[in-house]
Parts: structure tokens; sequence; C-alpha cells
């Protein structure tokens, strides 16, 4: 992947901690020196609705929205939102996605049906995917609130043009002082996830 | 020695920071010494005044409503201080009235609205361009494409508002309030607050002054259309293809068109003519990209250039971006990824389930939705988190217009139907069309902002309306902020909080009470007792939204599955935490906080507290 020219789309649920996965790597590109754009969404799609956030880092970045076939990387929080996110990756690009799976309103009343195995069926595409049990691997550090944390481990291990000591000292910038230490653990726990995963391919 | 400490600090102070353009626009006012910022939350512009809460030397404060906090911010220019006020696009509308006057009478210190629009409608309820605002306001209008130019853009408005004594308005939208990006900030510059100076003849709008005004008014816009020459920037000249673009859309076209020459303009209003004329006899072919309405490009035709193109190409509804514009232009579609065919039928994106906002699960709304959409009653809405009231399951909303709206509304149909039922003799028209009763539902904070005038109305007018007031002991929507019932301020000081049932007697409500909307059984007696009175009425829905700190209702709540009968009542509140499990239900524990709200669905007595 190039440092240069590299746009991470984030896509999850409303309360997942999309925004803070988006600051944290907004910091990794200030320490890499890098131009750097980052999109939030904030108000309404807050509650509980689907939100994306776009990070754009290289040497000269106009607009901050990643738009469609743009995407080198979708972080994914929930199953069915990698899928939602597929327009913006590009051809060859890299979906890495929680398995967990978060029910929408319309499908909980019955409206609407939530596609089954996801993240399986995403494979075979054109493009690679990584999909893992962020959930339970923050749960076991220590809180189900590190799953943005988790994930960003992951996305840290397919980007070795950054240095792992830089999403570490960036880790320790965007995180609140005395939730520090579960989320140090929950970034390595991420990494080693990646790394057993091989090298990212499907 | 001195002057090196004070560059020593400075230096110090000096760094890049990755700031959301709100928070840009706080740091450009607070580094021009702004003295005094009043404003009403709201998507996309709440963090500049966020921001500036948590900044030395500048009194900030929430006010009830956008016409209040410009007014406020109107009086400290007035006084000498350098003054802002933050809204977004509607609340521009709310502060129209003093803005349009403020115009005729100038500024003392420089004052700033800084005015957040919403394309695509992200948070909002209508798509409305302000840029016309500032053209029929006759006020300057300067709109920043990023971060940098968000804290340069917010600096310059003071200058400029001091320097050509108007008010200035800084134009943002959600892509540039909500997008991060590096700004080398700097130090606050002490800027003394000028002096006050009696001037009746400016400051005290009559008709005789402010014709007088007028004059002044209309040769200040020509002063500033030469002074907008200054505010362009001119990319890649001498091109075949030209673009003037502005704003969010200067980034989009840096990237849709790389090799085209760009008139990238920073002041909207007023336009720049000679720029404009130049850069238009200097390509072949002219291009306006912008959002929303043609603003621009019906200006460049007003000059005379008839071969300009804009909305020809681009959508006048909703946000562009890169992708759309070339899509647009070049009619070609960037391709994209596409799911294969492992294990079963190829997945599309639509394939994707809708995922709209929801009341969260605690929230307090639920149990008067739930029992409104049981009662089935006619519901006249308003602005907030609750008007999620409008969606599946509750269903429970007729109407949302803005803020405020539900009362005045209300009182509208009730007159109607009155009207009606005299005309009618012996059939009830209300009956006919199968109306059990109207209620309006609105918020702590919106009722401040602009739902009192309504109660006053319908008690002065003999109406008999019942208001629910929904008090969840904040400003939900917008991100927690607080308001005049909370009892605290924008700083978190403690002060006198509005009482609402004492509000609602003093202007004349007799039937007043609060009600648990929790309790289903005493909420739902309540409205039906208040629908029936033949005065008016106010239920105060009284329970703090599940997100405020504080509100702890400890261990989620659990199906017991041996004793669930699979009825399915549980499902009818629209909590994302109850979900369906094969053939029955169950507790999602990440979502659920415990509220116990559906205890009282489950006549079998299911669903329990984890112990």
């Amino acid at each position: 992947m190039n440092a240069d020219n590299l746009n991470i789309l984030i896509i999850g649920v409303g309360g997942q901690g999309t925004l803070l996965a988006s600051r944290f790597l907004g910091d990794v590109a200030l320490r890499m020196g890098k131009d750097v754009k980052v999109s939030e969404v904030h108000g309404m799609s807050q509650r509980g609705g689907s939100v994306e956030t776009c990070v754009r880092i290289g040497s000269s970045i106009a607009s901050p929205i990643i738009d469609r076939g743009m995407a080198d990387v979708v972080l994914s929080f929930e199953s069915v939102e990698a899928l939602r996110a597929l327009g913006y990756l590009k051809p060859g690009g890299l979906v890495i996605t929680n398995t967990q799976e978060i029910l929408p309103m319309p499908v909980i009343s019955g409206a609407e049906k939530y596609p089954e195995r996801v993240p399986e069926r995403l494979a075979g595409g054109n493009f690679n995917v990584v999909s893992l049990d962020a959930l339970a691997a923050a749960e076991r550090c220590g809180s189900a609130k590190c799953v943005n944390v988790v994930l960003l481990g992951v996305l840290s291990a397919a980007i070795p043009e950054i240095p792992a000591e830089v999403w570490r000292a960036s880790l320790e910038s965007v995180v609140p002082a005395k939730l520090l230490e579960i989320n140090k653990k929950a970034f390595e726990a991420g990494r080693q996830m990646a790394n057993g995963k091989g090298q990212m391919a499907n | 020695m001195g002057n090196t400490d004070k560059m020593d600090n400075s230096d110090k102070a000096k760094a890049v920071k990755l700031l959301l353009g709100n928070e840009a626009v706080a740091q450009g006012a607070w580094e021009a010494g702004v003295h005094v910022v009043s404003s009403y939350p709201g998507t996309p512009s709440t963090e500049i005044t966020e921001t500036l809460a948590k900044l030395p030397g500048v009194y900030c404060e929430w006010s009830p409503n956008e016409k209040v906090s410009a007014e406020v911010a109107i009086g400290a220019a007035i006084d000498g201080a350098r003054a802002m006020c933050c809204m977004k696009h509607v609340g521009l509308n709310v502060a129209a009235d003093p803005l349009f006057t403020a115009a005729y009478a100038g500024v003392n210190g420089g004052l700033v609205f800084a005015v957040a629009d919403d394309p695509g409608l992200f948070s909002s309820q209508n798509d409305q361009d302000s840029r016309f605002y500032a053209l029929s306001a006759h006020v300057p209008m300067l709109e920043p494409s990023d971060s940098a130019e968000c804290f340069e853009f917010a600096q310059k408005a003071f200058e400029l508002s001091e320097k050509y004594d108007t008010p200035v308005i800084l134009r943002l939208t959600t892509r540039v309030s909500h997008s991060r990006s590096p700004v080398q900030t700097g130090a606050r510059r002490v800027v003394p607050k000028k002096p006050y100076v009696k001037d009746i003849s400016k400051y005290v709008m009559m008709p005789g002054m402010a014709k007088k005004r007028q004059a002044v008014v209309k040769e200040r816009d020509r002063v500033l259309t030469e002074v907008a020459d200054s505010w362009v920037r001119l990319v890649n000249p001498g091109r075949k293809l030209g673009i003037i673009t502005s704003g969010i859309c200067y980034q989009y076209v840096r990237e849709a068109f790389p090799d085209a020459s760009v008139l990238k303009l920073g002041m909207i209003y007023p336009l720049p003519e000679r720029a404009i004329k130049e850069f238009a006899a200097s390509v072949e072919e002219l291009l306006v990209v912008e959002e929303l309405e043609p603003y621009i490009e019906n200006f460049v035709r007003q000059l005379g250039i008839a071969y300009v193109e804009g909305k020809k190409y681009f959508t006048p509804l909703g946000e562009l971006g890169t992708e759309k514009i070339k899509n647009a232009y070049y009619g070609v579609s960037t391709p994209a990824a596409e799911a294969g065919e492992n294990g079963g039928e190829k997945l599309s994106v639509d394939d994707a389930p809708h995922r709209p906002p929801t009341l969260c699960p605690g929230c307090p709304h639920r149990g008067v939705f739930y029992t409104l959409s049981q009662l089935k009653l006619r519901v006249t809405g308003d602005i907030g988190c609750y008007t999620l009231g409008a969606a599946a399951p509750y269903k429970a909303m007729d109407a949302c217009i803005c803020m405020g709206a539900s009362i005045g509304m209300s009182h509208g149909m009730e007159k109607a139907e009155a009207v009606a039922k005299a005309e009618a003799g012996d059939t009830d028209p209300a009956a006919a069309d199968n109306i059990r009763g109207t209620v309006a539902v609105i918020g702590d904070s919106t009722f401040m902002h602009s739902g009192i005038t309504g109660l006053v109305n319908i008690v002065y007018n003999k109406g008999a309306s019942t208001v629910i007031i929904l008090d969840n002991s904040i400003t939900g929507m917008t991100g927690h902020q607080q308001n005049p019932t909370t009892g605290k301020t924008i700083r978190m000081e403690d002060t006198h909080p509005v009482d609402l049932v004492l509000l609602a007697r003093a202007v004349g409500v007799e039937r007043v009470r609060i009600v648990d909307p929790f309790d289903l059984k005493a909420f739902k007696e309540a409205v039906l007792e208040e629908i029936s009175a033949d005065e008016p009425s106010v239920i105060i829905a009284q329970r703090p939204c599940a997100l405020l700190k504080g509100v702890n209702y400890g261990k989620p709540v659990y199906i017991d599955t041996d004793v669930c009968r699979r009825c399915g009542a549980c499902m009818r509140l629209g909590c994302p935490a109850i979900v369906k499990k094969g053939d029955g239900y169950g507790i999602d524990r990440s979502l659920c906080v415990g509220c116990e709200f559906c205890t009282q669905m489950c006549r079998f007595g299911a669903i329990r507290k984890e112990s």
C-alpha cells in the first residue's frame, strides 16, 4: 500500500467508535508528515444509523471525501456495513471487516432481511477480504468498546509503510489516559490477529 | 528580554493541528480576539461554539434560539466588542430578522455570523442555500474550502467587518464543517474592545435613520464588489476549460478537472465582477461548479456571459463530489469493487438492509411514541431526536416542519376542525377523518427555542390543545448541549433553571402535570385525560436521556426462554436491543442499557434483570 496516496473508508454503526478511529488515523498521518483530510459524520446518523468516515492520506489531498471506487481500504466495524461500502472500494482493494452483526431496525421489525454469511460471501470478488471477530478480541482485552482499536491494529499490519511505533505513539495521544492500557492491549491484539492471517490476502 | 519572552510564548502556541472546519473557525475567531459568542446548537455548526467555550478569555453562551444569539452578538458589537453567533442554515431563518437590520446599522466591534448549510440533508429538514441571505441582506459572505481557510477567513471576517462597518457571514457547509485538515495555529491576539460611542442615527433604525443607512449599504456593496476581486485564487491560468467555484466544490474540482483553469472565489457576496469577467474572457469553455442553487451561475449570466454552464450538468439537489462532477460532465463512472460468488448468490450493495437512525436503547421518548401509536392519536411533531417517532414501528407523527411548529400546527388543526364542525351541522368531520385527538410533541430545548410563543397563542386564542414537552434534561440530537431548563451553562456552571411547570402556568395553562414516560399506564392515562379536557394542557414527560453521564440503569435484562411465549409484544417497542433469535426473542447484551422499560410489555414476566 502506498502511504503517499492512501484512502481509507471507515464504516460502522453509530456508537461503535468510528470517529475515534478516524481521528487516530489522522494523527498517524500528521506524525508521518503527510497531508491528510478526515471527513466525519455528526448529528442524526449517529443515533444507531450507518456511519461513514473518510481518511485520505498523501502528499496533497483536495477532497475530504472518498467517492466511488476510490478507497484502498474499507475498514468495517460490522458485517453488513462492509457490503454497504463496497461501491467505494477500488477493484483490487482491501476490506477489513469485523464479523459482528448488529441488526438494523428494519431487520428487527421484519421488514427487511439481513443477508447470511456476508464476510464469507464477499470473498471471491475482485478485492481482498480479511474478516475477524473484533468484538470477541476486544472483550478479551477488557472492553467491548475497544472494537475500533482492535480493527486499527489489524489495519496497521496491512500498511507496513507506516512503522508500528508511529501508531503506538499516536494511540497514546488520542486515547484518554485511564483507558490507555486496555486500548494498547486491543491494538496489539489486532496486529497479532492480522499476522495470523498471513499477508492479508483472502 | 520582555520581547523575547513574548516571542517564545507565541512560538510555543504555534502548532499544526488536525482540526474540524468548525474547530478551525473557533480557533481563528479566538486568535482574532473574539470577546462574545452566543449561539444555538445545530448540526453542522455546533462544534464552533463548543470549541470556543473551552478556550480562555472569551465569553460563550448557548442562547434559547438563533434570533436571541444574533441579538446578543449585535449588542456586543455595538458596544465595541468582537462578537460572533453560530448557527445552522435553518437557524439563519430565525436570526434573519436581526440580520437584515444589523446590515443597515453596521457595527462597532467586528460582528460575524457563522452559518453552516447542510447540502444533502445529513441532519436537517431542508436543503436551503444561505448565500441568498447574503444577497438579499447585503451582507458580505466568505466561504472557506478547508480547515486552514476556516481559520484564516474567520480572522479576516472580523477585520472586514470593522473596516467596512458591516456584519460578515462566514458560510460553511457540512463537508467543510465536519472535515479535518491541518491548521497552523497560533496565539490569541489581545484586541481591546473599542470604546462605545452613542450614535442614534446609526443604531436606532427608525424609518428616517434607516433610509439614510440604506444609501450607506448601497455604497458599501459597491466598494466590497471591488474588494471581492482580491479574494480570488487563479489556478492553472490559460487553459481552454475554465471553472468558477468556491468552498468545498473547489476541492472536488481540483480532483475532477486537474488540468482546467480554476477561479476560486473566497468572497461570495458581493461577487467579484472584474475577476469573473477577466477569467471568462480567458477561457473557451466556462463552467460554474456549485452545490444547491445556481447562485454564482445566475450572477455570471447577469454579467452578460451567456456561454457559462453549470446546473445543466451539476444537480441542484444534495451535495456534489468528485465522482458526481466527473460523472455529470464526462458521463463516465469510476469502476468499483464487486463481490464474488463465493458460497451462494452474489451479493450486491443493494442486499445491505437499510440502517436508519433509531431511538437509542433506554431512550425516554420510546415510552411517549409507543403510547401515542397505541392510542392512534394525531401528532404534530418537532425537531430533535424524537422526530424519529415518525419512523417504524411507531409512525406516531403526522407533521414536522421546523423548530417550535408542533404547537402552532396543533392549534391550527384544532381550529380547522372546529370550523368544519360548525359548518357540518350534525356530522363530525373529525370522526370522518378518523381523528381521535391531536397532541403536540416538543423537546425541552425546542420548547425554549420557539415553543413558548405557540403555547401563549393557544391560551390567548382559547385553544384546548395538549402539548407534551419531552423533558430529557438535555439538548439531545446535536450531542448534549445545555439549555435554559437544565440548570447548567455551556461551561457547566450552575444557573437558574427554567421551571417548565411554572412557565406553563404563568402563560395561563392550568392543566400542567409531570409524568414519567416509562410508566406506561400512568402516561397513557395522562394523555387520555388531557386530550379530553376542554382547555389547554401541558404534559411534561420527564426522564433523562439514556446517554447522559450519571444515567446508569445497571445490568442488562434477559429473556427467560422457558417463560417466553414468543408473542412478540416486546418487539413493538422498537428497541434496538430486543432482537429476534430463531423462532423466539432475545436481548442484545452489548446494546441493552438495563432500563427495564420492556419488562412492562411482557404479560408472562419473561423479561428479567440480570443479577
